[in-house]
């Protein structure tokens, strides 16, 4: 029996080329004749666009084209609405899309005004420099509030108020509950923005071929082939004559998706008119106003409960900063609203959200996608019953938890894939439980706390819960074909960013059709190699391509055994597959390489038998009818520095469940760095505009991200539990990591400083954050 | 057009012999005039560490550099390290063990910035591997499995 890779840390088939700088990225292709893109940025976040001059610009050395939105015609159009708003009654949506350069108005500071095309990028730098904006300036719309009030500018002028969407969704009935909850307890909870901050900066290379009249584009995109058939529809081309390839992608977390970006739109439309290559390289500077952004939202939310600290009802009504357009719908606060719920069994829930505009940069899902919010919210809202009603708190979430006979538990709302929020599988408490033993709870709380407390240290413990849906579809799909040589190729539509495909898709052909995994070599991203899919965000490339490479590889399988069967007369059900060849069970002298028997399927002479195809290779799909739910548990000890406000992470232990798992190293790879970017956005990272809608710290410089000195060892451990919604059981866990570190510093911060009445509502944090809100919360209130 | 100046520069043992403007940035002379695309950009402005290069054998970032001011001096780039994708140099091979990269964009970066570190400080601890890594920034892998490839590249399995 050949041995299964299913489930092994297998070392990685990619990284000889990334680790020996062989590895092509955007920026590394290089082609004869070409030419170098700058763009023409606007330096304010609310203005009407006066004049722009780009005359002398144009007459500069090495320039060979300036463009503006009037330069684009009938091609200028806003781009396209990429999710429609769900099925859901009542439900107000204003689509309003970016634009490709901006015309008469500007929305947010770093929106493109006009586009430099030169002989190298230095001179189209240069170039830029010299375009002359004339703008008439308007106040700018900023906080989500005053956003809404009668009074406010409106960004889009053809509607009435800064309203993107307004959305309800109800289960049960909240009032009723409220009416006999022993408890109700009422915040406002707030969240703000941060930046991806992936390491590779967007890029585009672009070239049109005019004898082949064939367009390649090289992008740093999640989703290559919606972006291909955009654009092939935008440019009047046919689909096959667009070719988009998205080579190594140096991070991804979202905002790479099919985005359309005016760059993404221009680039091709240049490269065409021009009849030579283009390059644009997005800088670290554009990459904090051009590349969307997430996270801002204010939420105030009440909880119903018993004095059993049962939840009776949760009722929220939130805000969500759009930015200054909505090209990705509705997806953000829909998974704020969908995943508030959490791991809990709450009968009554009333949500609603208004999505609002603001001169900011566009809001898309960055890593978590919205579902942070919900978690905060929920997670706080039980630390603050807990406390309340004295009840511990891993006691009052234990009381609450969805029981495992409750599965497929039925949310009766809507989620982010139109489908009813319903959890798959699950199985919550033996997790908390795993995770309360690993950190040690008990024995901290009782012990380790009173002691290092009365040595007057500020230590705390922080243990939420969360749940994700991931692996939504539509579909994708994968053709894998057994080469003359052996080897087993594998193309599929998603793009990768680094999740370890090339790995763990191998690993499930490679089980499937006894070869080694380093045998398979798998082509992703390349139009040109698959031509149906969607792409890879919401954590599901390895639920949804990887099942269909599953369904693949099984059906070459059932292939390779029937010619087999015929070649070597014996039973189908006699012959196994080991080493790259199929024999008869136990009788090795018969073994044919799987090589041989490709090229005896696709031979020169003979006939393929009627009903039967050349080759030994099969294209299949799969699509969930809706997501799987994977959950866990994060639980982490801090000390406080009270001189610097400081946090240490002393321990962090993840406790996780996202069913079977392909290959255990790279999912903790995934689950390591998701969590520090949790702690990014926690503790570190924050964009600050000011009242002007102007960004303060758009650099490295100001902008902290976590570094090797702040990130501690992640101690991670799993539940599993199979989704039956795929026939590898698989879950997503690309945004796990990332999705409850908000609430988990706030419990531990709270635990820390001791203070049974402080209480920290809003992410993310600082040392100077915690000074203020200490400061402000040891004043005597008026 | 603009006034150009001689560079000559012996990169991964081979000398290069080029005719540079003065603001050329390093990072773009290895990367668009020798094509060693291996060192790669992410910030040109010396803070997330993705561009260190070795230059006459010290780690330093080649974004907030000029192409000039390397002239006569040696420069060791990724594409250095390694003779081919089958011969990987122990601290390579020691990353694929520990799959301390996930896009890799950041770690061609943070393999120069740990040769000379490793150089220097044959047993290091945690504390002081994370403290070197402190200036190079990765958005995917958490540190923790760079942290364990830095461990097992100074303390090879017999």
């Amino acid at each position: 029996m050949a041995t299964r890779t299913f489930g092994q840390p297998i070392r990685r088939n990619e990284d000889p080329r990334l680790l020996t700088g062989q590895a092509t990225f955007t920026d590394d292709v290089h082609l004869a004749g070409m030419l170098h893109v700058a763009f023409v940025r606007s330096q304010y976040a609310h203005a009407r666009i006066k004049r722009i001059d780009t005359a002398t610009a144009r007459a500069m050395p090495g320039v060979v084209a300036i463009y503006t939105a009037s330069d684009l015609g009938d091609y200028w159009k806003p781009g396209p609405l990429l999710v429609p708003p769900p099925p859901v009654k009542g439900l107000i949506f204003n689509a309003r899309t970016q634009v490709p350069l901006a015309k008469g108005k500007i929305r947010h500071a770093g929106e493109p005004l006009a586009v430099v095309v030169a002989e190298s990028r230095y001179l189209a730098e240069d170039a830029a420099e010299q375009v002359v904006v004339e703008v008439e300036m308007l106040p700018a719309v900023v906080d989500l509030e005053r956003a809404l009030a009668a009074t406010s500018p409106l960004i889009h002028e053809d509607l009435t108020q800064n309203i993107n969407a307004h959305v309800v969704q109800q289960k049960g009935n909240y009032a009723r509950a409220r009416q006999q909850a022993d408890v109700l307890l009422k915040r406002r909870f707030l969240y703000d923005r941060g930046t991806a901050a992936a390491m590779e900066n967007r890029g585009i290379v672009a070239a049109w071929d005019a004898r082949e009249e064939q367009l390649t584009l090289w992008d740093t995109t999640q989703a290559p082939i919606p972006i291909r058939n955009g654009l092939a529809a935008m440019l009047g081309l046919s689909e096959q004559q667009v070719r988009v390839i998205a080579p190594f992608i140096g991070g991804g977390f979202g905002p790479k998706i099919m985005m359309f970006y005016p760059e993404e739109v221009l680039l091709p439309w240049i490269a065409m008119r021009l009849g030579r290559p283009v390059k644009w390289i997005e800088d670290r500077q554009e990459n904090f106003f051009a590349t969307t952004q997430e996270r801002g939202q204010v939420h105030d939310a009440e909880i119903a409960l018993t004095r059993q600290g049962k939840v009776l009802g949760v009722h929220d009504i939130f805000l969500h900063d759009a930015g200054a357009y909505a090209p990705y719908g509705l997806t953000v606060p829909l998974n704020s609203q969908c995943t508030l719920l959490g791991q809990y069994d709450i009968p009554n829930y009333y949500s609603e959200f208004t999505s609002v505009f603001t001169n900011k940069p566009i809001v898309t899902p960055y890593r978590g996608a919205g579902r942070q919010h919900g978690v905060f919210v929920m997670e706080r809202l039980l630390d603050l019953a807990a406390r309340e009603l004295g009840i511990d708190r891993v006691e009052i979430r234990k009381r609450n938890l969805i029981a495992p006979d409750q599965f497929p538990y039925n949310n009766a709302i809507i989620y982010q894939d139109f489908a009813p929020l319903t959890y798959d599988s699950g199985n919550y408490l033996p997790a908390l439980e795993k995770a309360v033993e690993i950190i040690g709870y008990n024995q901290f709380l009782s012990e380790e706390q009173p002691r290092l407390r009365a040595a007057g240290r500020s230590v705390g413990l922080g243990i939420v819960t969360y749940v994700e849906g991931t692996g939504i579809g539509p579909y994708e799909g994968a053709r894998v074909t057994v080469e003359a040589s052996g080897r087993v190729s594998v193309a599929t539509g998603i793009g990768t960013q680094g999740q370890g495909h090339y790995t763990s898709f191998a690993q499930i052909v490679a089980d499937q059709l006894g070869v080694d995994v380093r045998a398979v070599r798998l082509v992703t991203g390349d139009t040109a190699a698959f031509y149906w899919g969607a792409g890879t965000f919401a954590s599901r490339g390895a639920v949804v391509a990887g099942n269909a490479i599953h369904a693949a590889a099984v059906a070459v399988r059932k292939k390779i055994l029937k010619k087999a069967s015929d070649e070597l007369e014996v039973a189908e059900e006699d012959l196994e597959l080991v080493d790259g060849t199929v024999r008869e069970v136990g009788a090795p002298e018969t073994a044919i390489k799987l090589g041989d028997l490709a090229l005896r399927a696709n031979p020169l002479r003979g006939a393929v038998k009627p009903g039967s195809e050349p080759g030994l290779e099969a294209t299949d799909y799969f699509g969930p009818e809706r997501g799987a739910t994977a959950s866990g548990v994060h639980a982490m000890i801090v000390e406080i520095d009270r001189a610097t406000m400081m946090v240490e992470i002393k321990r962090y232990v993840v406790v996780h469940d996202c069913g079977r798992v392909i290959n255990p190293m790279i999912l903790a790879g995934q689950i390591q760095g998701g969590v520090a970017q949790g702690i990014g956005n926690a503790f570190y990272e924050q964009l600050v505009f000011d009242a002007n809608g102007q960004l303060m710290n758009a650099s490295f410089m100001d902008y902290l991200l976590p570094t090797a000195d702040t990130v501690p060892r992640i101690e991670t451990d799993h539940v599993e539990t199979p989704s039956p919604l795929n026939p590898l059981g698989i879950k997503g866990a690309g945004e796990a990591g990332a999705i409850p570190v908000g609430p988990l510093f706030a419990q531990a911060i709270e635990d820390a400083l001791g203070d049974p009445t402080l209480e920290i509502l809003e992410i993310p944090l600082s040392p100077s954050r915690l000074f203020e809100l200490l400061k402000a919360h040891s004043e005597p209130r008026t | 057009m603009t006034e150009r100046t001689p560079v000559t520069v012996t990169v991964n043992g081979i000398q290069y012999e080029r005719s540079v403007e003065a603001r050329l940035l390093l990072s773009d002379f290895l990367r668009h005039e020798l094509n060693l695309t291996g060192t790669h950009v992410g910030c040109e402005h010396g803070s997330c560490g993705a561009c260190t290069i070795l230059l006459d054998g010290a780690a330093v970032r080649s974004c907030i550099l000029f192409a000039v001011q390397v002239n006569g001096r040696a420069i060791t780039t990724v594409e250095g390290l390694a003779s081919d994708q089958n011969h990987l140099h122990p601290l390579q091979e020691a990353f694929r063990e520990k799959h301390a990269l996930q896009c890799g964009f950041c770690t061609p970066g943070i393999l120069l910035t740990l040769i000379p570190f490793l150089a220097e400080n044959a047993q290091p601890t945690e504390q002081a591997i994370r403290t070197v890594l402190s200036g190079n920034i990765c958005r995917c892998t958490g540190y923790q499995n760079i942290v364990d490839a830095v461990l097992l590249a100074a303390n090879p399995l017999p």
